[in-house]
């Protein structure tokens, strides 16, 4: 029995107890302490960055087999430590703002925070869904955080009762594991497969069954297609700030849980698993394409955005190799820092101190503000996957390891896709610069803003330079997934 | 060789001067920084042109191997390094291109007025991405010099084209993309078979001929949109009409030269098995748009639009000449596609003298213009003429040579390209009769000015530059003839040393 090993676990016993010390700061100092909460919680972010920054490489197991810290694990940790940081520094104007400056907010996603980092670090089917249950709570509540607004309280009610369902999904899916193979724990799993397979038997079908209902369950989490019909309601629903940090943080956690789901306890059942994530790759592709055509409010566009980049990502997953897994963490880096830019971007839709979602509302923003027209044009080309932005990279890795894996097919029916998706994203670029301008957004858009702007356009100006050593990162990150 | 990047020299020094463009952009003023970007730009692509001479004077004439070489590791995990060169295939392509950058910032002088900075601005990135793509060693830094293109010139037809300027973009971002994303795929499948992405590593790899088919239906699908080859070349009127003069040059001039370059670099020395399969099928869709398109050319009411149908009439001529694959053929191409990059684009450029006047670019609009602008009608007249091919000028050379060429590999096919000849004298005849010849009728007309020493400045190297192609081709076809002549030996050897491309490994088996 593996022991405690408690220094393994020390950035998430940081936020955990963090977590409480704010709460209960929060409720001695009532809302007027918001802002130094929120500047509390982004610190404690960064500590634990610095913290998993500084044992990168390691690959230790703890609390009792429950735990793994490994360099998939931690990439993946600093992407949706990035991403929450970043989308609270981004949410501070305006949930000052729009009223709901409650001491919560923070404490909340501080919460859901934890609960990924749990996830990614999951090692067993319990800790899996604990860390999942935490995450998700806590997102059911910011989804409804305006909760005297209908549409808020109509996506918090939306997401939990699909969540709830995806949990079940989930539960059952794992009830039936433990059922047919007597374990729950990561490894055991991942030996039993391997027995199974040098004896040349088929797994028992209860098992792969349940692995099904596992992989819907996760696919509900990433908003994969056919499973995705939560989140453009969701996305559009929710405060904006709110639905920036869902299109960050948590699906980073939740593909990473995927991923090692699949790869460790899974991966010598790749033939059972790889066609249904080579079906929701395909389908999150081509609907996120296509149905992003027809919207008109900028959030929903994002949504279907998320959903085609979120089956770009499971292109490599779909391959089930290390090249595969290490195109996933570069996608992921990228898109989160597309995102991250571009939802600055729409925080600072605002007219006349009201803020606004529909992409008309962008006409001929390259007049009235250059700079912001600049750096959401190169998100949206880098989007769209055209080089030298940062996009096109990610597509380039990802689509590697599914020529190396021999799925042309999906790599040619992927492409296209994405010239589809281009359409779109050259529609808002279109809106911004060849149309004339309506009504300019106010101004100023908060330093804080600018920095997060001018921040993530360099990245995905710049990322070209730097892709060597990245790339050195995220095949460190892969082969930790492998080796086990 | 010097140790000094010259390639990268030329290749960055326009994204220099983009750069210093945005930061002195912010002056109150909005004429000063019109001004200011106009001067820039010009000194920017004035000096590139400059130190790109040096290529033309120092460039080894007695080999075929790539010269001014630089290599510098950039994804050393999947063996990806920042590697340029030329030979006589590419460098004229990058004169070419530092040739007509000053040309079309000093046609845009006063034709563009609004937002002046970000078109500068654009023009020179584009250049930066145009030159990089000659010069790449690389597939993968070729295909984002390549793919890169698309940014600016989405922009520049988008946001200073005319009426249909929206549909027009988009249908040349949408096809272009589709075509080339193709290709990608197929460089990724290449770097796994080869293992690197090195262009002259790949040169000497010899794909597995059931592979060579598919890869070259990929290149193929974004080239043929790119050159553009009958019938996908229907983005082509589009994006012509609709783009501002300056990038109608550019355009025709270098953009359309981007796929006859990836025919010769890669189609051809990297799958010849299935380029030898695939020729008679190239040459039935290359006679098609000679013939085809010249007869729509005939029949055009827009100057421009009937000079984009030319272009791409002009074009089937290059495929057939790279795809008879011997010394004349090649020849022929490469020396056809410079020349109608200095003719369409002073063609562009002559249209847009009359459309600053009169903002028409409807040929029942004007008539006897011979009356008011004798200059004008004596230039227009040269690149008339040179396009039709008379000899003497550029346009005679590239045809001939072809002819020559695509005579010894099959008649018929000389023969119905031939008919193209006749008929593009018919259009471009017909066209300047109308223009410029007839009794001037039109009110609006009897105050039109002859040129301005400005517009004058612009064609006189280009009319040079016609002449000295057409009276003496040598000083060009010594550059290139060298690495066309080694291009065509291995050809001959891989077709020889195989049994055809087979079918029965098409599908690939897991």
């Amino acid at each position: 029995m593996p022991e405690l090993n408690l220094s393994a676990v020390l950035p998430e016993l940081l936020l955990a107890v963090a977590g409480m010390l704010l709460l209960i700061l929060g409720v001695f100092r009532g809302n007027s302490g918001t802002r130094l909460v929120l500047w509390l919680t982004v610190a404690i972010f960064a500590v634990a960055f610095v913290i998993i920054l500084g044992s990168i490489g390691r690959n230790e197991v703890a609390l009792g087999g429950l735990f793994v810290a490994d360099a998939f694990g931690d990439f993946m940790k600093l992407l949706a430590l990035i991403g929450s940081a970043v989308t609270l520094i981004m949410s501070l104007r305006f949930i000052e703002r729009e009223d709901m400056a409650r001491f919560e907010f923070p404490v909340l996603i501080l919460f859901a925070t934890l609960g990924m980092l749990l996830m990614i670090s999951a090692n067993d089917l319990l800790s899996l869904y604990m860390g999942l249950e935490l995450q998700s709570l806590s997102l059911y509540v910011v989804a409804a955080f305006r909760r005297d607004h209908l549409r808020s309280s109509e996506a918090g009610l939306k997401y939990f009762v699909l969540g709830a369902l995806s949990s079940g999904m989930l539960l059952y899916g794992m009830s039936m594991i433990y059922g047919f193979a007597g374990t729950t724990s990561f490894e055991a799993l991942a030996g039993l497969m391997a027995q199974k397979v040098a004896a040349g038997d088929a797994p028992p079908i209860g098992l792969v069954v349940g692995l099904v209902f596992l992989s819907a369950g996760l696919a509900f989490k990433i908003s994969a297609v056919p499973f995705h019909m939560w989140t453009p309601d969701v996305y559009e629903g929710a405060p904006t700030p709110v639905t920036a940090f869902f299109a960050t943080a948590p699906k980073v956690a939740a593909m990473a849980l995927i991923v090692r789901v699949m790869i460790e306890p899974f991966g010598d059942l790749l033939a059972q698993w790889q066609q249904i994530i080579w079906f929701i790759s395909l389908a999150s592709m081509v609907l996120g394409a296509v149905a992003a055509i027809a919207q008109t409010n900028i959030k929903r566009l994002m949504a279907y955005s998320s959903i085609g980049h979120i089956g770009y990502a499971l292109v490599g997953l779909a391959a089930g190799t290390e090249e595969g897994v290490r195109g996933i963490l570069l996608y992921l880096t990228i898109y989160i820092f597309m995102n991250l830019g571009t939802f600055a971007c729409i925080l600072c839709m605002r007219q006349k101190d009201v803020m606004v979602e529909g992409i008309d509302d962008l006409k001929g923003l390259s007049k009235t503000h250059p700079l912001m027209a600049f750096a959401l044009a190169a998100f949206m080309f880098s989007m769209a996957g055209i080089p030298p932005l940062a996009g096109f990279f990610g597509k380039l890795y990802i689509f590697l390891a599914a020529i190396e894996a021999g799925l042309y097919y999906l790599a040619v029916l992927g492409v296209v896709a994405s010239v589809v998706g281009a359409f779109y994203y050259l529609r808002i670029v279109k809106l911004m610069y060849f149309d004339e301008p309506a009504e300019a957004f106010d101004r100023p858009i908060g330093r804080e803003m600018s920095l997060i702007l001018t921040g993530s356009t360099v990245v995905v100006l710049l990322l070209i330079i730097v892709l060597g050593p990245l790339l050195d990162g995220t095949a460190m990150a892969a082969a930790s997934l492998f080796e086990g | 060789m010097t140790g000094w990047p010259l390639l990268s020299t030329i290749t960055f020094l326009p994204l220099a001067g983009a750069l210093i463009i945005l930061l002195i952009g912010r002056h109150e003023d909005e004429a000063v920084v019109a001004k200011n970007a106009r001067y820039m730009a010009l000194w920017t692509s004035f000096v590139t042109f400059i130190v790109s001479l040096f290529l033309w004077t120092e460039f080894d004439r007695g080999t075929a191997d790539f010269q001014f070489v630089e290599k510098v590791d950039w994804i050393p995990a999947f063996n990806i390094s920042y590697h340029m060169g030329v030979d006589g295939i590419s460098m004229m392509f990058v004169l070419l291109s530092t040739l007509l950058t000053p040309l079309c910032v000093l046609a845009s002088w006063d034709a563009i007025q609004s937002r002046v900075k970000e078109y500068m601005v654009a023009f020179l990135v584009l250049e930066t991405l145009m030159v990089g793509m000659f010069c790449a060693l690389d597939l993968v830094v070729f295909y984002i010099f390549f793919e890169g293109v698309l940014i600016p010139m989405f922009l520049i037809i988008g946001i200073w084209g005319g009426g249909r300027r929206v549909y027009a973009a988009f249908k040349f971002f949408l096809y272009t993309l589709l075509g080339s994303v193709l290709m990608l795929l197929a460089i990724l499948a290449m770097y796994f078979d080869a293992g690197t992405t090195d262009i002259p590593t790949l040169l000497a790899h010899g794909f597995p001929a059931s592979m060579q088919t598919w890869l070259w239906l990929a290149f193929f699908a974004s080239f043929a949109v790119k050159i553009p080859m009958w019938p996908v070349h229907t983005w082509l009127p589009d994006a012509h009409v609709e783009a501002p003069t300056a990038g109608s040059v550019i355009l025709a001039g270098v953009l359309l030269k981007m796929g006859g370059y990836g025919f010769l670099r890669f189609s051809l020395p990297m799958m010849p098995l299935a380029s030898d399969f695939f020729a008679p099928f190239v040459f039935t869709l290359s006679v098609v748009a000679v013939i085809y398109t010249s007869l729509v050319a005939l029949a055009q009411e827009d100057m421009k639009k009937l000079i984009a149908y030319s272009s791409v009439a002009h074009m089937g001529f290059v495929t057939i000449g790279i795809f008879v694959a011997n010394q004349q053929g090649i020849e022929g191409a490469i020396f056809q596609m410079l020349s109608h990059g200095v003719v369409s684009a002073a063609l562009f450029l002559i249209v847009g003298v009359v459309y600053d006047r009169l903002h028409t670019r409807l040929i029942a609009r004007y008539d006897g213009l011979v009356e008011r602008m004798p200059a004008y009608a004596l230039v227009f007249m040269i690149f008339m003429l040179a396009s039709v091919g008379l000899p003497g000028t550029s346009g005679f050379v590239g045809e001939f040579l072809v002819l020559v060429g695509a005579f010894q590999v099959n008649t018929w096919v000389a023969l119905l390209a031939a008919t193209g000849m006749v008929l593009g004298a018919a259009y471009m005849l017909y066209l300047y009769r109308r223009v410029i010849f007839g009794k001037m009728t039109k009110d609006d007309l009897k105050a039109i000015l002859d040129m301005n020493w400005r517009e004058q400045a612009v064609f006189a190297p280009l009319v040079v530059l016609v002449f000295w192609m057409g009276i003496y081709p040598a000083s060009f076809i010594d550059v290139m003839s060298l690495s066309v002549e080694r291009l065509v030996e291995n050809y001959q050897l891989a077709l020889a040393t195989s049994e055809g491309p087979l079918f029965a490994g098409l599908w690939p088996s897991r």
